[in-house]
C-alpha cells in the first residue's frame, strides 16, 4: 500500500519525501490542476529540481491535470500533457475525456491514473475509463462507505486509491458547481474551490461574517474560528433554525480503516492538502508512514495510536475529524 | 429548435406523477425524459410504472428518453440502471458514465444529462464514438464556451441547454432533507415528500441561496434562459430542457413554445419561480447573479 502525499510546493515536496512518502503529486502553475491557487504549484526550474530530489530517493511523482480544459484553454492542457510525458512523471493524474484521450494516444507508455474529480463512484464507470484510456488506478470520491470501496475493488482490475486525510468533500468530487454558483469559478472549470478573491471577512457588532461572493456563509460570535468560507460548510436557514446544513468544519481521518482498506485490496492512500504548509505535509506524512508500516506488519493487531490521532487532529479544519461517508450513520 | 421536458428531479408521489405526465401529454413538448435521477429509496413509482408512462407519451406523439441516476454507490442501483439500459424500447439519458459504459458497449445510442461531464469538443468525440446522440451542457456553462464548442460539434449530435428550472449543483453520499429533519438516511421517512419543489436553504440575511433534494443539492434560484431562445438558435442549440416543477410548469412550457415560434412576448416569468430567477451562468457569471447583458 503506497503513501501519495501532496506537494504544493518545493518545501512540502521535500518534507513529504523525507518523512517517508511514496509518492508525491503535483501540479504545474495554472488552472490546469485543481489547487490553483497564488503562490501555489510548479515551474519549470522548482519542477526539476523537485524531480531530482524524488528520483535521488528512488520515489515517484505523479502530475495532477485534473480540471476540465473548456475550448479556449484546450491548447494549455495539452502543452501540460506534453510536459508531465517529457518529465517522465510516474503517472499523470487527469478527469476530462478529452484530456485523457489525447494522453492515451499521444504517450502510450505514460500511466494514467482517473482523478477523483473524473467522479468515478462504480466499477461500471472505471470500465469505460479502462477500456478506453487504459487507466491503471484510479482516486475514489469521498462519498463511498465502507463496504462500497471493497465492492468496487472487488468487480475492478483498475487499482484503486482512496483518500486517507484531509479536507473533506462532502460532494462527488467532480461534480459540485456550488463554487461557481456563488463566485464564479468552480474545481472543474478554473481549479478552484471557493476563490480567494471572492472570500471577505468582516468583523460586525454581533461577530466576524465570512462571505464568497458576497453570499454570508458563516458568522462567528467570540472565541469561536472562522474558517475559510466554503459552500458546503457554512451555516443557514431552514425549518426555523440555523445550522451547518451540508457539514461541519472538520478533515477527514480514516487511520482506523487502515486495516480494512488494506484487506480491501486498496493499492494506495491519499492524503490532502497542497495548499496546505510543508509544516502540515510533514506532520501527516509522518504519522502515516508510522501507521502504513504498522498496518503492514501487523494489520490484525493494528490500533491508531493516540498520539497519531492528536497529531492529526491538531492540523485538521475545525480540529475535528469524521470518517465522512465510508461510515454509514455519517451519511 | 425542440422542446424537452426533464426528468422530475424531487420526489411526487404517484398520483401526482401521474397527473403530471397526463397533462404533459397534451404540452406542446417534443422530448420527454422520465424516471428518477436523483434517489435510489424513492420507489413509490416503479420500473413498470415509468414504462407505462412512456407508452401514454410515446403514443400521444411525444419522442421518450428514460434516464438513470447521477449517483451510483450500490449494486442495486446498478442493477436498476441496466434494467433502464436494457429496456428495448427507449433510448436512455446517462447522467452518470455508468450507463455510458452499459449503452456503448450494447452497441446503443445514449444521450447524457448535465452532471456526465463535457467541457470541450474532444471530450464530445470520446463519446460520439461510443454512441452519443444528445448531450446536454453542465449547467456552469457560459454562452461563448457553449459556442467554441459547437464549432466543432461532431456530426449528428445535437445539443440541448437546460434553460429553465433550479439547477442542480451538487451530489452527496449524505441525504441533507433528513439532515434537516435530524434523521438518518436510512431511516428519512420520505419527507422529500414534503418539498415538492426541494427544500429552500436561506443564508442568515434571508437571502435564498440553494434548495435541498434529498442527497442533491439546487440552485434556490430558477434558472430561466426564455430571453436567449434567439441567440441559442443562432449558436446552433437544438433543444432547449424545461425542468419539471410542481406548479405552472404547463404556462412555462408554453412561454418558451411561444418564443420559439417567434412570439414577440415579454411574459412575466417571476411568478412561476418558487424564490426568483438567475442567469448568471449564461452570461459568464456566477451562476446565482441576474444579469440583463
Amino acid at each position: 500500500m503506497q503513501l501519495v502525499c501532496p506537494a504544493g510546493n518545493l518545501p512540502s515536496l521535500k518534507a513529504a519525501i523525507d518523512e517517508g512518502a511514496d509518492v508525491v503529486y503535483l501540479g504545474f502553475k495554472d488552472d490546469t490542476n485543481a489547487r490553483n491557487f497564488a503562490g501555489l504549484n510548479f515551474n519549470d526550474r522548482t519542477l526539476y529540481q523537485g524531480l531530482d530530489y524524488v528520483r535521488s530517493k528512488g520515489r515517484e511523482v505523479y502530475v495532477a491535470l485534473n480540471t476540465y480544459p473548456r475550448p479556449q484553454g484546450w491548447k494549455r492542457w495539452q502543452a501540460a500533457v506534453d510536459r508531465a510525458a517529457d518529465m517522465a512523471a510516474d503517472a499523470l493524474i487527469a478527469a476530462d475525456m478529452g484530456v485523457l484521450d489525447y494522453a492515451a494516444s499521444r504517450y502510450p507508455d505514460l500511466p494514467l491514473h482517473l482523478s477523483v474529480q473524473g467522479s468515478a463512484t462504480n466499477y461500471e464507470a472505471l470500465k469505460f475509463y479502462r477500456d478506453r484510456f487504459g487507466i491503471r488506478r484510479a482516486v475514489l470520491p469521498r462519498v463511498l462507505s465502507m463496504s462500497q470501496v471493497k465492492h468496487v475493488a472487488e468487480n475492478t482490475d483498475v487499482d484503486i486509491e482512496v483518500f486517507g486525510f484531509g479536507s473533506l468533500c462532502v460532494m462527488v468530487e467532480g461534480r459540485c458547481l456550488l463554487s461557481s454558483y456563488a463566485a464564479g469559478q468552480s474545481p472543474n472549470t478554473h481549479g478552484c474551490c471557493s476563490p480567494a478573491g471572492e472570500v471577505r471577512y468582516e468583523e460586525t457588532a454581533t461577530g466576524l461574517e465570512t462571505r464568497l461572493g458576497g453570499v454570508l456563509v458563516d458568522k462567528v460570535g467570540k472565541g469561536e474560528n472562522a474558517g475559510y468560507p466554503t459552500v458546503c460548510k457554512g451555516r443557514y436557514d431552514a425549518l426555523d433554525k440555523t445550522y451547518y446544513a451540508m457539514e461541519e468544519p472538520t478533515s477527514l481521518n480514516t487511520l482506523d480503516l487502515l486495516p480494512e482498506l488494506l484487506g480491501a485490496g486498496v493499492k494506495a492512500i491519499k492524503i490532502e492538502g497542497r495548499q496546505r504548509s510543508p509544516a502540515y505535509v510533514r506532520q501527516v506524512t509522518r504519522v502515516w508512514r508510522q501507521a502504513i508500516d504498522a498496518c503492514l506488519n501487523d494489520p490484525h493487531n493494528f490500533q491508531p495510536r493516540s498520539e497519531w490521532m492528536q497529531q492529526l487532529g491538531a492540523v485538521s479544519e475545525g480540529q475535528q475529524t469524521t470518517l465522512g461517508a465510508y461510515h454509514r450513520t455519517w451519511q | 429548435m425542440k422542446l424537452s421536458l426533464g426528468p422530475v428531479q424531487y420526489y411526487w408521489s404517484r398520483e401526482d406523477l401521474q397527473e403530471f405526465y397526463r397533462q404533459v401529454a397534451e404540452m406542446p413538448v417534443d422530448i420527454v425524459y422520465l424516471g428518477e435521477t436523483v434517489c435510489s429509496k424513492r420507489r413509490l413509482f416503479r420500473h413498470d410504472d415509468w414504462l407505462e408512462t412512456a407508452r401514454m407519451l410515446r403514443d400521444a406523439g411525444k419522442e421518450v428518453v428514460l434516464s438513470t441516476m447521477a449517483l451510483l454507490e450500490a449494486e442495486s442501483e446498478l442493477k436498476t440502471m441496466r434494467r433502464i439500459c436494457a429496456n428495448g424500447e427507449f433510448p436512455v439519458e446517462a447522467n452518470d458514465m455508468a450507463a455510458v459504459q452499459l449503452m456503448s458497449a450494447a452497441g446503443l445510442p445514449f444521450t447524457v444529462g448535465p452532471t456526465v461531464n463535457v467541457y470541450n469538443a474532444a471530450t464530445l468525440k470520446v463519446l460520439a464514438e461510443a454512441g452519443l446522440i444528445r448531450w446536454v451542457p453542465p449547467v456552469e456553462l457560459d454562452r461563448k464556451t457553449l459556442a467554441a464548442i459547437l464549432e466543432e460539434v461532431p456530426q449528428d449530435v445535437e445539443t440541448e441547454v437546460f434553460a429553465w428550472g433550479r439547477m442542480p449543483l451538487a451530489m452527496s453520499a449524505r441525504c441533507y432533507t433528513a439532515r434537516a429533519y435530524n434523521l438518518p438516511k436510512d431511516d428519512c421517512q420520505y419527507r422529500c415528500l414534503d418539498h415538492a419543489d426541494g427544500l429552500t436553504l436561506r443564508t442568515r440575511e434571508g437571502e435564498p441561496f440553494l434548495a435541498l433534494n434529498g442527497i442533491q443539492t439546487q440552485s434556490a434560484l430558477t434558472c430561466n434562459l426564455l430571453s436567449e431562445v434567439g441567440v441559442m438558435r443562432q449558436l446552433g442549440v437544438d433543444v432547449l430542457r424545461i425542468s419539471p416543477q410542481a406548479r405552472h410548469t404547463a404556462h412555462i412550457v408554453r412561454s418558451f413554445a411561444d418564443a420559439l415560434r417567434g412570439k414577440d412576448q415579454h411574459p412575466d416569468m417571476e411568478r412561476f419561480m418558487p424564490v426568483g430567477g438567475c442567469n448568471g451562468y449564461w452570461r459568464e457569471k456566477a451562476g446565482m447573479r441576474y444579469s440583463q447583458s
